[in-house]
C-alpha cells in the first residue's frame, strides 16, 4: 500500500511546484498532470483495497520520524497564523491556534507514555471519502485552470495570484487525504488544522476588505472547533493513554466517560467544520472565495470532513447526550437553513444555504447513529458531493457568460445558455427530485427518527422537507420559463466542461446504479460500522424508483427538443388583452409599453437572514452549550 | 396482499379513478348548486367538459407545456398506483410532491405572468400541505407498526383510534389538495378569481383536459388515503370507510360553500399551526405512550 | 360525434358598457336564472373559453384589446353581442371615441339586443350560441379529419 503516503505527500510537492512555477501556461499543464496523477492513484487505491479483500487494514505501526515531521508542520502552521492574524490587526483570534498547538505539542514530547497503535486506517468509508476527493478534487483543479483564467480576465482590479491559488488548492487535497486516511488522533488533528487554513487563505483570496472579514470568521470559527478537539484529544490521552480514534469510539459506545467527553468534544469540532448553527455564517461568507474553492473546499469536501468525523463516531454518538446534541443541532440547521435558503436570490447564497441545510441532515442521521440513517447519509453525502460541486461550477461558468449569479436573471436560461442550463437542471434535479439525493435520505432518516423515538426530529424533517421543495423548484421553473431575453454568449472553456461533463455523467450514473451501489458498496460500509447492514428500501422499489429518476433527466431535454421545432399554433400568453405581443411587456394607461417583470416569491420578511439567523443561532448555541457541559459535568 | 389482488387493485385504480374522480366532481357542483338554491348542471357535467376540452384546437404559448403536462399526469397516476400496489405510503408521498413540481413547471414554461403568479402561489401551497401529509404516513407507521397500506389496514382496530389528532390535520390540508375556498389561492373553480385561472392560465383544450383527469385521480387517490384511515380487518369497516369518505367530501363542500378566500400567506401560517399543534400532539402522544 | 354544446364556456368582456348589460349577463348565472344547469361556466381566460360575450361598443383603445382576446381564444368559438351598444354602438353610435358595435373588429355571430339585455335574452343567445358551437365544433373535426389524412398520405 505504498500508494497511500505516495497520496498524502505528492499534493503537497504539486502545491510546492504551483507556488514556484510562474509562468501560467507551464503551471497549467503541471496542474493538469498532477490532477490527473491524483485521480489516477485514488482509483488504484481503491482498485488495489476492494482486490485485496475490501476489509478494514490497519497500516503503518512505527511513524516516528512521521510523527516528528507532523509536529513540526503544526508548529510552522501555527507560526503562519499567527503573522497573518497580527499582520491583518487580529491578534487574538492567533490564542485559538497557539493554545491547541502547544497544548498537543507538550502531550506528543512530555506527555505520558501512550499505547501504540497503527497510523493509517482503511476501510469503506476512507476509501470513499479518498474518491470523493481524489476524483472530484482533482476535477476541480482542471476547472479551476479555465476558470480563474476567465476570473482574471474580468475582475482585473485583483492582483493575479493564480500560484497561490493553485498551490492552497493542492495543499488542501493533501491534507484531506491525510485526514480521512488517519486513525491516529494527533495526525487527524493536524490536517484538520491545515484544511481549516487553506479554507481561510481561498476565501481571502481576493484581499477585498470583505473577503479579509470573512475569512477571519471563517478562521476563528474553525480553529475554535479545532481547539476542541484538541481538548478532546489531550483529555481522552491523559485519561486512557493512546491516541486511536476508533478505540476511542469503541470505548464511547460503551458509554466510558473519559471517551464521551473526547467524542462530544471532537462532535463539537466537527459541527464547526460541517457549518452547521450556530457556526454557519462562516460558509455564507465563503462564498466570496472564487467558485472553485467555493465548489472544491465549502461544498463538495472540505466540510464533509465534518460529517466523516461525525459518521466514524456514530456509534458513540447512539443514545448518548452527545448524541442528542448532534442530532438535534442538525435537524435544526435542516430546517432553518432551508427556511433561510427560501429567501436567497444569489444563486451561490441559495447553493451554500442549501449546503448547509444538507449537511445538517446529515448530521442529525450522524447523530441517530442507526445503520439506517448511516445509510442514508452516506448516500446524501454522495449525491450532494457531486451535484454540489457540479452546481457550484456551473453557476461560476454561468456568471462568466451571464456576468450575474442571481437566479431572478436566469429566466429562460435553457434557451439562452442552453448547454449550462441542461447541466444545472441535471444537478438541481439530482440533488432533490425524487426518488433520489435528499428523497431518499428523509426517507430514512425519518424512519429510523421515528423508531429511535425522536420526536423532534421527525417534527424538523416534516418540515424541512416541504421548504426544500419550494426553493429548488423555483429554481427550476426560472431555468425552463420562457423569456424574450437574448441568448448569451457561451464562453465556457473546454476544460470547464470537461469537469462538467464528466460531474453530469457521474450524477446520471450515481443515480442509475444506485441499487447496484447500495448493495456492494454502502451495505458493507454499514456492516464495518456497526457490524450489522439491514435492507433499507425493498430492491424492487429501488429499480423502480431508478425509472423515475431517468425520467425525470428526460424532462428538460425533450422539453427544449420539442421547442426548436415549434412553429404553428402560438398565442400570447394572457394579459388582459393588452399583451404587446412579445409575452414581455403590456400597455399601459397611458398607451406606452410597460416592461412586465415576473418574479419568484422569496418570502424575505418571513424567511431572510436578519430575522431568522440570531434566534436560531441562540438557540442551537444554548443547546450545544448545555449538552457539552452535562457531558463534561458528568465525566467530572 | 398476494400480487394479483395488488395488480387488480392498480387495474381499477388506472380504469375507475377517473370515472369516480368525475362523477364526485360532478355531485360537488350538483350540491354546491344546491346549497345556494340553484338547480346546477347535470352530474355528469364535469366528463362533458373535459370532452368538449379534448376536441378543441390545441393552441399554446409554448409547446413543451403540453408534454409537462402530460409528464404530471403520468406521474400521478403512476404514485397513485404505487399506493393502490401497496407500496409504502411515505414514499408515495414523497414522489406526490414531486408530481406537481411538473405541474409548476407547465405553468412556469409560459413565462407568463398570471400562470407563474398562480404557480408560486401552488408551491406555497405544496408547502403548506406536505407537513401533514408525511405527518400521516409516521402516524401510521406509530399506530400500525409499518409504512405499507396492507399492513396498515390489516389490523384489528381502525388507525383513526389512535391517531384523531393526525386525521384532523389530514382533512384541513386536504381542503388544500382539492382547491376549495377558503383556500383556493393558486386556482380555484369559482367564478370569482384573483388571478384569471391561476395556475391553469395558459392551459386550455387538452392540456386544460389532462390538468382535470389528474385532479380527479389525485382525488380518487386521497380519498383512499381517507379509507385507509378507517379500514380494519372487519369487512364492514369498508361500508364505514365509503361513508366516511362521503361525509368528508360533503364536508369540504359546505366548507367551499360558506367560507371567503384566505389569503395565502395566513393559509401558510394556518395550515402549519394546525398541523403543528393537531398533528404534532397526537405525535408526542404516540410516541410516548 | 361528441356533444360539445353541453359545455359552453364563457368569456365575458366588458368593453365600454354602461355595465348595465354586465349586470344582467352576472344575473344571468345567479340562483334566479342559473346558466350553469346548461354546463355554462363565466372562466374569465380567453384559452379556456368557447363564447366569446361582448358587452359595451368598441372605442379605440379597447379595439386591439377585444381582437388579441379573440385570437387568444382556440377553434371553435362563437361570440355574442351582448346589448345594444355590443351591437350596433348603440346611443352611443355616433360618440368621438366610438367606432361601433363588435362587429367593427371581429366577426360576431349572434346578436342579443336590448337595454339592458334581460337575462332570459342572454340565455337565449347563449342556447343558440352553444347551437352554433356544435355545428363548428363538427366542422371543425372534419376539418382535422381531413387534414390528418392529408399529412398521412403525404
Amino acid at each position: 500500500m505504498g500508494v497511500i503516503p505516495f497520496l498524502i505527500c505528492f499534493p503537497f510537492v504539486a502545491a510546492v511546484l504551483m507556488f514556484c512555477i510562474r509562468v501560467n501556461r507551464i503551471r497549467n499543464a503541471v496542474a493538469y498532470v498532477s490532477a490527473a496523477v491524483i485521480m489516477a492513484a485514488t482509483v488504484y487505491l481503491c482498485v488495489q483495497w476492494l482486490i485485496g479483500g475490501a476489509g478494514k487494514i490497519r497500516l503503518y505501526y512505527h511513524t516516528e520520524a512521521a510523527d516528528r515531521i507532523i509536529l513540526a508542520a503544526e508548529l510552522i502552521l501555527m507560526c503562519v497564523v499567527t503573522w497573518l492574524c497580527f499582520k491583518y490587526r487580529r491578534w487574538y483570534i492567533s490564542f485559538l491556534s497557539i493554545v491547541p498547538t502547544l497544548g498537543i505539542a507538550w502531550l506528543e514530547l512530555f506527555g505520558p507514555e501512550m499505547t501504540e497503535y497503527n497510523r493509517i486506517y482503511l476501510d469503506h468509508l476512507s476509501v470513499l471519502m479518498c474518491l470523493i476527493v481524489g476524483i472530484i478534487g482533482s476535477l476541480i483543479v482542471i476547472y479551476a485552470v479555465g476558470y480563474m483564467h476567465g476570473y482574471h480576465h474580468y475582475h482585473t482590479d485583483i492582483p493575479d495570484r493564480r500560484y497561490y491559488f493553485f498551490m492552497v488548492l493542492f495543499l488542501f487535497l493533501g491534507a484531506m487525504f491525510g485526514f480521512v486516511l488517519s486513525a491516529d488522533l494527533l495526525w487527524i488533528d493536524f490536517f484538520w488544522e491545515v484544511t481549516s487554513v487553506c479554507s481561510f487563505l481561498l476565501i481571502g483570496y481576493t484581499k477585498l476588505e470583505e473577503a479579509v472579514k470573512n475569512s477571519f470568521r471563517a478562521l476563528w470559527m474553525n480553529l475554535l472547533g479545532g481547539t476542541a478537539l484538541a481538548a478532546g484529544i489531550i483529555y481522552y490521552a491523559l485519561k486512557d493513554g493512546n491516541t486511536d480514534l476508533q478505540t476511542m469510539v469503541w470505548s464511547g459506545s460503551m458509554f466510558q466517560h473519559a471517551a464521551l467527553v473526547a467524542v462530544a468534544l471532537t462532535a463539537f469540532a466537527a459541527l464547526t467544520k460541517a457549518a452547521q448553527m450556530p457556526f454557519s455564517r462562516w460558509l455564507l461568507g465563503a462564498m466570496v472565495a472564487p467558485t472553485p474553492s467555493s465548489a472544491l473546499l465549502h461544498s463538495a469536501t472540505m466540510v464533509k470532513a465534518g460529517i466523516y468525523v461525525l459518521f466514524r463516531l456514530s456509534p458513540a454518538l447512539r443514545g448518548s447526550l452527545a448524541g442528542s446534541m448532534v442530532s438535534f443541532v442538525g435537524g435544526f440547521t435542516f430546517l432553518a437553513a432551508s427556511f433561510i435558503a427560501i429567501a436567497q436570490s444569489d444563486a451561490k447564497k441559495v447553493l451554500a444555504m442549501s449546503t448547509i441545510s444538507n449537511l445538517g441532515l446529515m448530521t442529525a442521521c450522524a447523530g441517530v447513529g442507526r445503520p439506517e440513517t448511516i445509510w442514508a447519509g452516506v448516500f446524501l453525502m454522495i449525491f450532494h458531493a457531486i451535484s454540489k460541486s457540479l452546481l457550484f461550477q456551473d453557476v461560476g461558468a454561468t456568471e462568466n457568460s451571464l456576468h450575474s449569479r442571481d437566479v431572478e436573471e436566469m429566466q429562460g436560461l435553457l434557451y439562452r445558455l442552453p448547454r449550462l442550463a441542461i447541466i444545472m437542471f441535471i444537478g438541481i434535479c439530482g440533488m432533490y427530485l425524487a426518488p433520489f439525493g435528499m428523497l431518499i435520505s428523509k426517507w430514512a432518516a425519518l424512519k429510523a427518527s421515528v423508531d429511535s423515538r425522536n420526536i423532534i426530529l421527525v417534527f424538523f424533517i416534516c418540515f424541512g422537507s416541504a421548504t426544500t421543495t419550494f426553493y429548488w423548484t423555483k429554481w427550476l421553473g426560472k431555468l425552463i420559463a420562457r423569456s424574450s431575453k437574448p441568448v448569451v454568449k457561451d464562453i465556457t472553456k473546454t476544460n470547464e466542461m470537461i469537469s462538467l461533463g464528466v460531474h453530469t455523467v457521474l450524477m446520471i450514473a450515481v443515480c442509475a446504479l444506485f441499487p447496484l451501489l447500495s448493495k456492494i458498496y454502502v451495505d458493507p460500509l454499514v456492516s464495518d460500522m456497526f457490524g450489522e447492514a439491514r435492507e433499507v428500501i425493498p430492491t424492487g422499489v429501488l429499480y423502480l424508483l431508478v425509472l423515475l429518476i431517468l425520467f425525470f433527466f428526460a424532462v428538460p431535454v425533450l422539453a427544449y427538443v420539442r421547442n426548436k421545432h415549434m412553429a404553428v399554433n402560438r398565442k400570447l400568453s394572457y394579459l388582459s388583452g393588452i399583451n404587446t405581443g412579445n409575452n414581455d411587456a403590456f400597455v399601459s394607461a397611458y398607451g406606452d409599453e410597460k416592461k412586465l417583470v415576473v418574479s419568484n416569491l422569496y418570502l424575505t420578511k418571513a424567511f431572510g437572514v436578519r430575522r431568522l439567523m440570531v434566534p436560531c443561532e441562540a438557540i442551537t448555541s444554548a443547546v450545544i452549550i448545555v449538552t457539552v457541559a452535562m457531558t463534561i459535568g458528568g465525566a467530572l | 396482499m398476494t400480487t394479483a389482488v395488488r395488480v387488480i387493485f392498480v387495474v381499477l385504480y388506472v380504469l375507475l379513478a377517473p370515472l369516480i374522480g368525475a362523477l364526485l366532481a360532478g355531485i360537488d357542483r350538483k350540491i354546491s348548486a344546491r346549497m345556494q338554491r340553484r338547480i346546477g348542471p347535470p352530474v355528469l357535467q364535469p366528463l362533458y367538459d373535459v370532452i368538449k376540452l379534448l376536441k378543441k384546437q390545441v393552441i399554446a404559448v409554448d409547446r413543451s407545456q403540453g408534454f409537462l403536462i402530460v409528464s404530471y399526469m403520468i406521474l400521478t397516476v403512476i404514485t397513485g398506483c404505487l399506493f393502490f400496489a401497496g407500496v409504502d405510503v411515505l414514499m408515495v408521498f414523497f414522489i406526490l410532491g414531486t408530481s406537481s413540481v411538473f405541474l409548476y413547471l407547465a405553468a412556469v414554461v409560459t413565462g407568463s405572468a398570471m400562470s407563474s403568479m398562480g404557480a408560486q402561489r401552488e408551491l406555497v401551497q405544496d408547502m403548506a400541505i406536505e407537513p401533514a401529509l408525511l405527518f400521516s404516513a409516521v402516524g401510521f407507521y406509530l399506530a400500525t407498526g409499518s409504512f405499507e397500506v396492507g399492513s396498515i389496514i390489516g389490523g384489528p382496530v381502525s388507525a383513526i383510534v389512535k391517531m384523531p389528532g393526525f386525521f384532523a390535520a389530514f382533512l384541513f390540508v386536504l381542503t388544500i389538495k382539492m382547491r376549495k375556498s377558503p383556500f383556493d389561492t393558486a386556482q380555484g373553480t369559482h367564478a370569482h378569481q384573483e388571478l384569471v385561472k391561476g395556475i391553469t392560465t395558459e392551459m386550455g383544450a387538452k392540456n386544460l383536459a389532462y390538468f382535470e383527469i389528474t385532479e380527479w385521480y389525485e382525488t380518487v387517490l386521497m380519498m383512499a388515503v381517507v379509507a385507509i384511515y378507517i379500514i380494519n380487518s372487519h369487512p364492514a369497516s369498508i361500508i364505514a370507510a365509503i361513508v366516511v369518505i362521503l361525509l368528508v367530501y360533503f364536508l369540504e363542500i359546505l366548507i367551499d360553500n360558506t367560507c371567503a378566500r384566505l389569503k395565502w400567506k395566513d393559509m401558510l401560517v394556518l395550515s402549519w399551526t394546525v398541523t403543528l399543534i393537531s398533528a404534532g400532539v397526537n405525535l408526542i402522544l404516540l410516541m410516548v405512550i | 360525434m361528441a356533444n360539445v354544446k353541453r359545455s359552453p364556456w364563457i368569456l365575458h368582456y366588458d368593453g365600454s358598457s354602461c355595465n348595465g348589460c354586465d349586470i344582467e349577463v352576472l344575473a344571468s348565472m345567479t340562483p334566479v336564472y342559473d346558466a350553469e344547469r346548461l354546463g355554462v361556466e363565466n372562466t374569465g381566460d380567453p384559452m379556456q373559453a368557447d363564447i366569446f360575450l361582448i358587452t359595451g361598443g368598441i372605442n379605440s383603445q379597447n379595439a386591439s384589446v377585444v381582437k388579441q382576446l379573440y385570437d387568444q381564444m382556440p377553434r371553435p368559438k362563437v361570440v355574442v353581442a351582448v346589448g345594444i351598444c355590443a351591437c350596433t354602438g348603440g346611443v352611443f353610435k355616433d360618440a368621438y371615441n366610438i367606432l361601433g358595435g363588435a362587429d367593427t373588429v371581429i366577426p360576431v355571430d349572434i346578436y342579443v339586443p336590448g337595454c339592458a339585455a334581460r337575462p332570459q335574452s342572454i340565455i337565449d343567445g347563449i342556447i343558440r350560441a352553444r347551437d352554433l358551437f356544435q355545428k363548428r365544433s363538427e366542422e371543425h373535426d372534419a376539418l382535422m379529419k381531413k387534414k390528418n389524412l392529408e399529412r398521412r398520405q403525404a
